[in-house]
């Protein structure tokens, strides 16, 4: 639990930012993934780059049709947003349930996305609230679909050189909610589910039940189809391969992804 | 025991004092070892085997060297050590001690064993280089599981004996078979004790301090037991005892992890030795996962012969205990420690017992809070909910039906303890009454017209505590007495100075013993100070485990107040100008029978004592005293656990609704102390029962190194807890204690587990394996309904 030896610089600008990220350096955001990460050498950068400098970064406000929050906003804020509680609450509920206190203090929404950990709860819940990130590199600024984020374990589409700037998610009347399983008081999630129900239908997306959080698209279909939410349950893994681990066996995850569909729905539509 | 946390109370023996500790430790001035810097002090950082079992074909340190600031990579050719680790225990004689190189000799066993020692100007440095030393390994065939190690043909941790078998323990009553073969039923079962990772909040870590000129060596090390590792270092060192001073600095939990001499304490002695510079090692957390004992890996089969009634005529107890790849301190000797207690509270005269300790390739098991008694407990008390299940006898009455009554004791257990004292029906009835056991099935059904199961679970328990009589350590097998020191020293400002061989890392001696320091020399509260870790300035510590600190350096300090006070008699006499006989005690003064006026504070007479104008014939200057204090007896607390759980079958999360526990550990010194004992002992076993697990991947890996997947309980995950308390006072000790450390963690787990087994009895389930992550839970049902 001891990092290896590396450069360390703070940006004050988001240019600053992408130059270095540019040269090769690490992002660092709040640091609840990066320094676990690097202390464990499975992350062993040469030079990182803190954003933490940089005022842009943060806040959330609205902008036309959209929320636009910043990628250094940390958890806690975007928990006790009232302007995200009203258009996306399910993106407060996850973002209120993540770890203790000190992580949500701490962690933030840009970190959450770029670290794309398949098990984080953010990445679902935007994913489920179609909102998209906006990226900026050498190149410019360009804009990505959540969904289109997150690749692999780990891995996102973010070219070398860019940055997450901003998160933007759409000002819905959509009633949403988030729910989740974990073992402990405070832990990883096992599995969680975002449902928002709206004008346009039902989305809904999972985290912990692929090497990515994913869309469930036959629970959308059948629910969007005017299908019963029973039937609607039965169908929640289809095309879903969780995998077996510590935490639970494939069987398990697939059920619980039915439990939790149930509850979020249940949630969004008494809200 | 409704103690009021927030007042201040007096500072005598069952006073609820606020423990003198707690503000260093809580304003984060504690020193840990961590805190020590010395003048030229370099790091050390180990290359550890990432493999379960391998050949080291060649070590390559070219590189490491090569970068700057690293001074030195040593390996078990260059390392300075005579010997390898030392174990002090032999149970029973001829108990397989394979060698345990300091660094890995040729073979490496278990992933995380220590192969090379990369010392360097600071931490990163030392890791750094630590990763570029160029290991080659021939990997070999690896087995992990202590029941498969001890089949024909499994691959063998040490080629140099024919089978893994450690060591076999048995005990067998003349009667049993007979017994048995009278038994109206019989009924078995299987229950695994599964491997814990020990989680002190402070890692280990020590700094050794050579002197080149003198010979001397100082090695400040986070342990629970300064002396031991000082006789060990000195030997595997190859230096003089005198020579060697182990400074204990504050230590962040140990749990019994630290009651061990550990291969980096050695390393870095002799690093020092190698370099001339002092050298520091700090675990870090993963590292602690492999590098640090684990706890309990025993799996048990019980059968036990019962009557329709459900008294117990015989019990046999066949187990296997997994000593990992080496025995460390008493390895050998905590599977022992189980056999002792395997009939727990109950009157069970006809007994057989096994238990087979097998060497696997895994990290070393040894002592962890309960140290083998926790697993008997569980056993049983998973047994007698077997049998009540069985019989359809409710779970209370068939302990009560097989309680040891008050009336038996001193009673001679058949594993050939002698119980010195309890009440086990009062703990139980007080348990029944506080928990409301008798209104449960009304509190079932309305869990059930919820759709959730709901469970109550009993646990009754004694322990085994005060280790120990010396003339029993030897008999079986421990290369180690069990007496300990103390020395009480009054100064002439009429203050006391408190030298005690216990170490405490958590428990609050400097508390604890304050407070029997004022009532029994009258020395206020706040004028008594406690020194302990510190070789240099004891005569020799045993330390602190096994819930021995009050039971016997309580005592020993008990005993060295007496002589302060009777030393302080005679001086009052003399100087009052009457006979001893004549005076009498204040709880502060001597004084002449019923003349107030003539009287001598304990302080005055500390200054006439140092002054020493005058003192009668044949009294030496100065109060103070020494005892070396070796118990009579073990002590033997009890109690009753209940638990009250409610299941969501959907999600197979386990709810703890309410927790009562029962304890009599003996009088009480301080309630405060005592009921954060029993606390933290049942957040303990609460975390064996529902998170924890130490798991292995059959080729050696380990899967649960750091707290993202071996999951400690938090603060958020404990329930509200009911504590109370019953007494019966030990009759082996003159202060009536027992002692409380680990009684928790014993009565805890089956509690838990019986309360969830309870929960699905209606679905047919008669056992649950720990820890009942919600996972297995949901299985369980799953499988239970199909
Ligand atoms: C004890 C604990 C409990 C936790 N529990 C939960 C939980 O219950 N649920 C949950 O979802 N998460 C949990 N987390 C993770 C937490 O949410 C982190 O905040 C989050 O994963 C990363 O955010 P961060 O700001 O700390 O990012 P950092 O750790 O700083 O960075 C994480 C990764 O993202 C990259 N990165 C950071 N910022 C950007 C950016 N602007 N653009 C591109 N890449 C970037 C970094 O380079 C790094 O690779 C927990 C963490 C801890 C320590």
């Amino acid at each position: 639990m001891i990092p290896s030896t590396l450069e360390y610089t703070k940006a004050s600008s988001i240019d600053e930012a992408v130059a270095a990220v540019a040269a090769g350096a690490v992002p660092l955001s709040g640091g609840q993934s990066l320094m676990p990460m690097m202390r464990l050498r499975l992350a062993a950068p040469h030079a990182i780059v803190d954003l933490s400098g940089i005022p842009e970064l943060v806040g959330i406000c609205e902008d036309e049709d959209e929320i636009a929050v910043g990628a250094m906003t940390i958890h806690r804020e975007i928990a006790a947003s009232e302007l995200i509680r009203a258009h996306a609450g399910l993106v407060a509920d996850a973002a209120g349930g993540i770890g203790s206190p000190q992580v949500r203090n701490r962690g933030t929404i840009g970190g959450s996305l770029g670290h794309a950990d398949p098990h984080s709860d953010m990445p679902a819940t935007l994913i489920a609230a179609g909102a998209s990130v906006i990226a900026k590199g050498p190149n410019g600024e360009r804009r990505i679909l959540a969904e289109d984020l997150i690749t692999t374990y780990l891995t996102t589409t973010l070219e070398p050189g860019e940055i997450i700037t901003q998160v933007r998610i759409p000002k819905s009347d959509d009633h949403s909610a988030y729910a989740k399983f974990h073992r402990r008081a405070i832990d990883w999630t096992v599995v969680g589910v975002g449902v928002c129900i709206g004008d346009n239908g039902v989305r809904a997306a999972a985290t912990g039940v692929a090497d990515k959080p994913v869309r469930l698209s036959a629970f959308e279909a059948v629910l969007n189809g005017g299908g019963s939410l029973d039937d609607a349950i039965a169908k929640v893994a289809e095309g879903i391969e969780p995998h077996a681990g510590l935490d639970g066996s494939v069987e398990y995850k697939k059920h619980l992804l039915g439990v939790l569909a149930r509850k979020a729905h249940g949630e969004a539509s008494s809200r | 025991m409704a103690v009021d946390y927030t007042t201040q109370a007096a500072g005598g023996i069952g006073d609820a004092v606020l423990r003198k500790e707690d503000r260093k430790f809580v304003t984060g001035e504690g020193r840990y070892v961590d805190d020590l810097k010395l003048p030229g002090m370099l790091h050390a950082a180990f290359v550890r085997s990432p493999f379960g079992h391998a050949r080291i074909t060649s070590i390559d340190a070219a590189a490491a060297l090569a970068l700057p600031g690293v001074h030195a990579v040593l390996t078990h050719e260059s390392l300075p050590v005579e010997t390898g680790v030392l174990s002090a225990s032999n149970p029973g004689g001829d108990v397989r001690h394979p060698e345990q190189a300091i660094l890995v000799k040729e073979i490496a066993r278990y992933v995380g064993e220590p192969v090379a020692m990369v010392i360097a100007d600071d931490r990163y440095l030392a890791r750094d280089g630590a990763d570029l030393v160029h290991v080659e390994y021939d990997p070999l065939p690896v087995v992990v599981d202590a029941e498969k190690a001890l089949e024909a043909g499994a691959p063998l941790v040490h080629a140099e004996y024919d089978s893994n078998l450690v060591k076999t323990l048995e005990h067998h009553t003349d009667g049993f078979d007979d017994a048995m073969a009278k038994a109206s039923k019989v009924i078995k079962l299987r229950v695994d004790n599964q491997r814990l990772t020990p989680s002190a909040m402070e890692t280990r870590g020590c700094i050794g301090d050579w002197q080149d000129a003198t010979g001397e060596v100082t090695l400040y090390t986070s342990t629970q037991v300064a002396h031991f590792v000082r006789t060990f270092v000195s030997i595997v060192c190859g230096t003089s005892e005198a020579k060697v001073r182990v400074v204990t600095p504050d230590v962040g939990g140990g749990f019994g992890a630290k009651l061990n001499t550990y291969r980096e304490e050695f390393a870095v002695c002799a690093a020092s030795h190698a370099v001339g510079r002092p050298v520091k090692w700090i675990e870090d957390r993963t590292e602690a996962g492999v590098a640090t004992i684990h706890g309990r890996a025993q799996v048990q089969y019980y059968e036990v012969g019962v009557t329709d009634e459900g008294k117990i005529v015989a019990l046999k107890f066949d187990a296997i205990q997994n000593n990992g790849a080496y025995n460390m301190l008493l390895t050998p000797s905590i599977s022992h420690l189980t056999l002792f207690m395997v009939p727990g509270l109950y009157d069970i005269q006809d007994i057989s017992i096994r238990i087979r300790q097998a060497f696997t390739n895994t990290t070393p098991t040894d002592a962890y809070r309960g140290a083998g008694r926790p697993e008997a407990t569980h056993g049983i008390e998973r047994l007698m909910d077997a049998i009540a299940d069985e019989l359809g006898i409710d779970a209370a009455e068939i302990r009560r039906r097989n309680f040891i009554k008050p009336e038996q004791f001193p009673y001679s257990s058949a594993t050939g303890l002698i119980y010195d004292s309890g009440s086990y029906d009062e703990n139980l009835d007080a348990a029944l009454e506080l928990s409301d056991y008798a209104g449960f099935e009304a509190r079932r059904a309305e869990s059930e017209a919820k759709g959730k199961y709901r469970g109550i679970g009993l646990s009754t328990y004694v322990e085994v505590c005060g280790l120990a009589p010396s003339a029993v350590t030897a008999a079986l097998g421990i290369g180690a007495p069990g007496w300990e020191h103390s020395t009480v020293r009054l100064h002439p400002t009429g203050k006391a100075t408190v030298i005690t061989g216990t170490s405490p890392h958590g428990q609050g001696h400097a508390t604890s013993w304050s407070q029997i320091t004022q009532t029994e020399l009258g020395i206020p509260f706040e004028d008594v100070e406690v020194i302990h870790g510190d070789t240099a300035f004891q005569p020799y510590g045993l330390g602190t485990y096994g819930s021995r600190s009050l039971a016997v350096g309580g005592i020993a300090l008990y005993r060295s107040l007496g002589k302060v006070r009777e030393k302080a008699r005679e001086l009052a006499a003399h100087l009052l100008e009457c006979s001893v006989d004549d005076m009498e005690w204040t709880g502060t003064a001597w004084q002449v029978k019923g003349s107030p006026d003539r009287s001598k504070t304990i302080q005055e007479l500390a200054y006439a004592g140092w002054t020493s104008a005058s003192l009668p014939e044949g009294i030496e200057p100065v109060l103070e005293a020494t005892t070396f204090h070796d118990p009579p007896n073990f002590t033997f607390p009890s109690g009753t656990h209940v638990c009250e759980v409610e299941i969501d079958p959907d999600t197979g999360r386990i709810e703890i609704l309410k927790y009562t526990a029962v304890d009599d550990c003996g009088n009480v010194i301080n309630p405060l102390i005592v009921d954060g004992q029993v606390h933290g002992g049942i957040i303990q076993g609460l975390g064996q029962a529902l998170f924890e697990e130490t798991v292995y991947a059959e080729d050696g890996q380990m899967l649960t190194p750091t707290f993202v997947e071996y999951l400690v309980p938090s603060a958020a995950d404990v329930p509200e807890m009911t504590l109370s308390r019953t007494t019966t006072p030990s009759p082996s000790n003159p202060l009536g204690v027992k002692g409380i450390g680990e009684a928790g963690t014993i009565g805890a787990s089956a509690a838990i587990v019986n309360a969830a087994v309870d929960a699905l009895s209606g679905l047919g389930v008669r056992h649950i394996e720990m820890p009942m992550q919600p996972a297995r839970i949901w299985n369980v049902i799953q499988e239970a309904k199909s």
